[in-house]
């Protein structure tokens, strides 16, 4: 993947922030409006994707030094884990909770377990995209 | 609007059918990933369509749409990309090895 | 309690053998897995008193209410003898293994498997309930074959296990529908509770079914005619593993079936006949074939064949008892039990210490063929004796136990003879006949393991290593044995007491007193007819060893080409080549006709249930109405996906893919699913992306030139599944029978505390699809990865074939 473009450089360092943004915009939003662990998960793979096609792998992986597929099984894991948890409730597997708190800065909030369910959802999607990507472009 | 989607979905899959049917690789990928277009928008249709406001609570709707199919499409949708991008990389991993992409000549071992 | 523990024990030291030996990958692993034998049999032993006293113990564990499933272990006095004789001589042949096995060999494996067997074993035998059973059953079936099949290197241990494999679970199989049956009929797979109710089903045709597949699964396992054409080849095993599991333990398990099965099909005729005669004829059968082996081992498997047999036609005849109720006549029928169970007992200790002899020839000599051995008591004293004791008790003589099981064979059989019992009448005196020529045979055999071996001419030459004695640690196991050969003989009414006879009450829970059927075991009877017929079997026996030679061709005049095992392989044969046929009919490696059995199925069976069912209603009114945009858009697809096929470049087919994707987006937006246009578009990108990387690889593709026809069906297939999905679609539509589910859903505010409830499904009610979901997604992420990355060496194919 050889380019080299200043314009498209530039525009992406802004870019890749705003979509990164957006992609958590849409990942903690997911519950009440559209959005939820896969699109946002999707959205950030997708900002990461952009990142590696317009620069070069060696760079990007200096920048962000993760390994993709472990992030994947973190995320397998927080998914099933995230149901286990559950069980040692003495609820049935999955079960999530919620309830309203009251926090400092953002007042009534309404928390619920489920958001680690989703954001195990969303690293495996952020992971297994990437890692698919990265694979087939290193592989040259 | 259902019967004209029905027709739109009957055209998918009828191109989707073809593809898969043909001896290129990347043409049977592609045929799946129609394929699977095909297979979302009858889930989509199944629900039926129109018939209520966005499925979110809080908005100014009564009724809603049926919003089993969406999340049974939204899983779908993204295990169809997980299938198109193995097979993808199976093909190409298969040109890399064979040196070939048409299946008729990709058969296995004749001794077999 | 302890006892359903008990059984998992081995298994459970099984799975922590790897890591021990690769702590100790020497001999001495050995004796950590001697000691799970050990603790068992000493377990088992502290229950004599109480199972003596006539007590049983039943612990259930409840496990699957709904099939009637539970782990009930039951601890009586048949299943006390079987399982002492599990823990016991696994606890000597372990013994034995760890002087016998080379150190080069994969010694953690083999006490894996071992563990894994005797797991198994305790299981059948401790079992109440018939599923359970059946499950260690197969068990047993399977440690067998990878035991047999130990060094897998060689081309007859493969073929042995595969053929054991193949026989035993087609009746262990067979046994599982029997079992099914029988529950059919009585709505339990408890044993005990199956003996307390049968009565009332004897009738019905079921029944009979069920026994004859119960006993296809016992004479399977137990190796009897016709069935019984895998021991021999089964000796391709270690030796340890052929004292232990084919002659001592495995091979009894289709007898403990007969016997713990006895009080439910007990009263049938056919039950009587089958095993009676089946039993003495494999008893002829074996013994006869016995004499003309020339490799020891290949002997001492028929040898076991036939006394199989013995027991077996004795635990048949005993059968009739829960026939007769309480008359004069029980009495013999409960003796018969008795001898079976004494017999039983008697041949895992002599079989077992001539195995292990076998087994001492063969890793000191380098040979067992009986041409090549000669002239050995010089040179191996306590081997010699050991064998002596252990023929001597085969053949029936005194001073030695098995003289007394076979005294009480004799007099069994004998009884027989004008016995008013399933119209047997006068062909009663066949069976006497039979067992008393199958005896001379017994003798004979018993003899060449002694004299061909021990005495007569030394030939050096003829062995592969000097002659010298095995180390002591080997002769441990053996000379137990013996030494229990001769202490059963002179004190037999020990375990008579203590192990026999609370055995017989188990096998008949349904009589009462059968205790005082049962007499004492007494050395000497007087000069009565079975004495006259071992001194008759003595004198003959005598006579036929040493005329061998001159008789001997019998055995190659007759027409035994024509036996069961040319059968059995001619049968595997053909099976293999038709199957092998079929397969290749329509597995021919092309894609596209997989494609097209696929399309023309969906399109003839579900096509055609609706053509012929008329199920076409299409009701249109409840349509939603379209605006303008939306004609283009569909419109727009649908000239989309139609150009793809006639794309000329790659690039234009993805363009044209992405139009319909984009498109699908639109259209979800349309539909009031914000959630799904969001992640079509993204998914269309990311998948766009995707093809285009790969096509940097890939050729460009070609226009295809397929012939006219082809593209016809093609054409042909795509338009009609096409039309029946439109069909079936329009047709679904138009028939709405239940109410949508979906209204659920809408409390997701109250139940799963989002707005959303699209989000709220995937994450809360539907979690288990998504975590799933996750899981695939991931999975496949390995996969390319894997694909990508792992680049196997090409020419690594054929490791393993000789």
């Amino acid at each position: 993947m050889k380019i080299n473009d200043v314009i498209l450089q530039t525009v992406t360092k802004i870019v890749v922030f705003i979509i990164l943004t957006f992609g958590v915009e849409l990942f903690l939003s997911g519950h009440n409006n559209p959005g939820g662990g896969f699109i946002g998960g999707l959205v950030l793979s997708s900002a990461f994707v952009l990142l590696y096609l317009v620069y070069d792998i060696e760079t990007v992986q200096k920048g962000i030094p993760f390994d993709f597929k472990k992030i994947a099984a973190i995320g397998v894991l927080l998914a099933v884990g995230s149901g286990t948890g559950s069980m040692l409730f003495g609820s049935e597997f999955l079960t999530h909770t919620f309830s309203e708190f009251t926090l400092p800065v953002f007042g009534a909030t309404e928390l619920g377990t489920v958001v680690l369910f989703e954001a195990g959802v969303a690293l495996t999607v952020v992971g297994v995209v990437v890692t698919i990507i990265l694979s087939i472009s290193e592989d040259v | 609007m259902e019967t004209l989607i029905t027709i739109l979905i009957g055209v998918l899959v009828t191109v989707a059918v073809y593809l898969l049917l043909s001896r290129s690789l990347i043409r049977v990928i592609l045929g799946s990933a129609i394929l699977s277009h095909a297979v979302h928008l009858l889930l989509m249709t199944m629900g039926g369509l129109k018939k209520g406001g966005v499925p979110l609570i809080g908005e100014d709707n009564s009724t809603f749409t049926d919003a089993l199919p969406q999340a049974l499409i939204l899983t779908a949708i993204v295990i169809s990309f997980a299938v198109t991008a193995f097979l993808l990389v199976l093909a190409y991993r298969t040109y890399k090895e064979t040196g070939q992409d048409n299946l008729d000549a990709l058969r296995g071992f004749e001794d077999e | 309690m302890f006892l359903s523990i008990a059984i998992f024990i081995p298994f459970l030291i099984a799975i922590f053998i790897p890591f021990i030996y690769k702590r100790v990958p020497n001999r001495n692993i050995g004796w950590f897995v001697l000691v799970v034998p050990v603790l068992l049999f000493l377990f088992l032993a502290s229950h004599i008193p109480t199972v003596a006293e006539g007590k049983t113990t039943i612990h259930t564990f409840r496990w699957i209410e709904s099939a009637g499933i539970h782990f009930t272990t039951y601890l009586d006095g048949l299943s006390l003898i079987f399982g002492l004789l599990i823990s016991g001589v696994g606890s000597l042949v372990i013994l034995y293994s760890i002087y016998y096995l080379s150190e080069r060999e994969a010694l953690g494996r083999f006490y894996v498997y071992l563990l894994l067997f005797m797991g198994a074993m305790l299981g059948v035998v401790f079992s109440d309930n018939m599923m359970v059973l059946y499950v260690f059953w197969e068990l047993t079936s399977i440690s067998s074959f990878l035991l047999i099949a130990f060094w897998y290197h060689r081309k007859k241990s493969r073929y042995g296990a595969q053929k054991s494999m193949l026989i035993t679970v087609t009746g262990g199989i067979g046994m599982l529908a029997g079992f099914v049956m029988l529950q059919s009929l009585t709505g339990t797979f408890s044993v005990r509770e199956t003996i307390q109710v049968i009565d009332q089903y004897t009738g019905e045709g079921l029944f009979i079914a069920a026994m004859s597949l119960v006993l296809l699964g016992a004479f399977t396992k137990s190796a009897q005619f016709p069935f019984h054409i895998w021991l021999p080849d089964a000796m391709e095993a270690p030796t340890p593993v052929s004292a232990y599991l084919h002659s001592a333990t495995m091979v009894k398990a289709g007898i403990y079936l007969v016997a713990r099965f006895t009080p439910i099909f007990g009263g049938e005729k056919i039950w009587f006949y089958a095993i009676c005669c089946v039993g003495i004829f494999t008893l002829f059968l074996g013994s006869f074939n016995a004499v003309r082996q020339t490799d020891l081992k290949a002997l001492l498997a028929y040898s076991t064949i036939s006394q199989l047999g013995l027991i077996m036609s004795l635990i048949g005849l005993g059968s009739a008892a829960t026939a007769q109720g309480m008359s004069t006549q029980s009495a013999i029928f409960v003796q018969a039990t008795f001898a079976a169970l004494f017999h039983l007992v008697n041949h895992s200790t002599f079989k077992g210490a001539l195995f292990m002899v076998v087994g001492i020839l063969d890793h000191e000599l380098g040979t067992r063929d009986v041409r090549r051995l000669g002239g050995l008591m010089a040179f191996m004293p306590v081997t010699f004796t050991i064998a002596l004791i252990g023929s001597f008790s085969m053949a029936g003589l005194p001073p030695f136990n098995g003289f007394l099981s076979k005294e009480m064979f004799f007099e069994a059989m004998l009884s027989l003879r004008g016995l008013d019992l399933f119209s047997l009448g006068a062909w009663g005196a066949i069976f006497p006949v039979i067992a008393w020529v199958a005896s001379i045979f017994t003798f004979v055999y018993s003899m060449i393991i002694v004299f061909q071996t021990f005495f007569g001419e030394h030939h050096p030459e003829r062995i592969e290593r000097p002659a010298h004695e095995a180390k002591p640690g080997m002769l441990i196991a053996p000379s137990v044995l013996a030494t229990f050969i001769i202490g059963i003989f002179f004190f037999p009414n020990l375990i008579g007491d203590y192990l026999l006879r609370p055995a017989v009450k188990g096998l008949y829970p349904t009589l009462s007193n059968v205790e005082s059927m049962i007499p004492a075991i007494t050395v000497w009877h007087g000069f009565n007819t079975a004495l006259w017929m071992t001194i008759g079997v003595i004198i003959l026996g005598v006579v036929l060893y040493w005329r061998l030679h001159s008789w001997k061709g019998i055995y190659t005049a007759a027409p035994m080409r024509l036996n069961l095992d040319t059968m059995y392989n001619g049968l595997l044969l053909k099976t293999e080549e038709g199957a092998s046929s079929i397969t290749r009919f329509y597995m021919t490696g092309y894609l596209r006709d997989y494609v097209v059995y696929i399309f023309t199925f969906f399109i003839l069976i579900v096509g055609g249930v609706f053509f012929t069912n008329g199920s076409f209603s299409i009701d249109l009114s409840n349509d939603a109405p379209i605006a303008a945009n939306e004609y283009i858009i569909i419109f727009v697809m649908m000239g989309a996906s139609i150009a793809i096929i006639f794309a000329k470049s790659r690039k234009t087919a993805i363009i044209l893919n992405g139009v319909l994707g984009y498109a699908i987006a639109i259209l979800f937006v349309v539909f009031r699913a914000p959630d799904l246009a969001l992640t079509q578009i993204v998914v269309e990108t990311v998948t766009t992306a995707l093809f285009l990387l790969c096509f940097y690889f890939l050729p460009e593709w070609k226009m295809e030139k397929l012939p006219k026809p082809t593209k016809l069906v093609n054409g042909l297939i795509a338009v009609s599944a096409g039309v029946i999905v439109t069909v079936i679609a329009l047709a679904a539509q138009g028939n709405k029978l239940f109410e949508s589910v979906s209204v659920y859903f809408e409390n997701a505010y109250d139940l799963a505390g989002g707005k959303n409830i699209v989000n709220t499904i995937l994450g809360d009610f539907r979690a288990f699809d998504t975590m799933l979901e996750v899981v695939v997604l991931f999975i496949a992420g390995i996969g390319v990865f894997t694909l990508i990355k792992l680049k196997a060496g090409k020419e690594e194919r054929d490791v393993e074939d000789q």
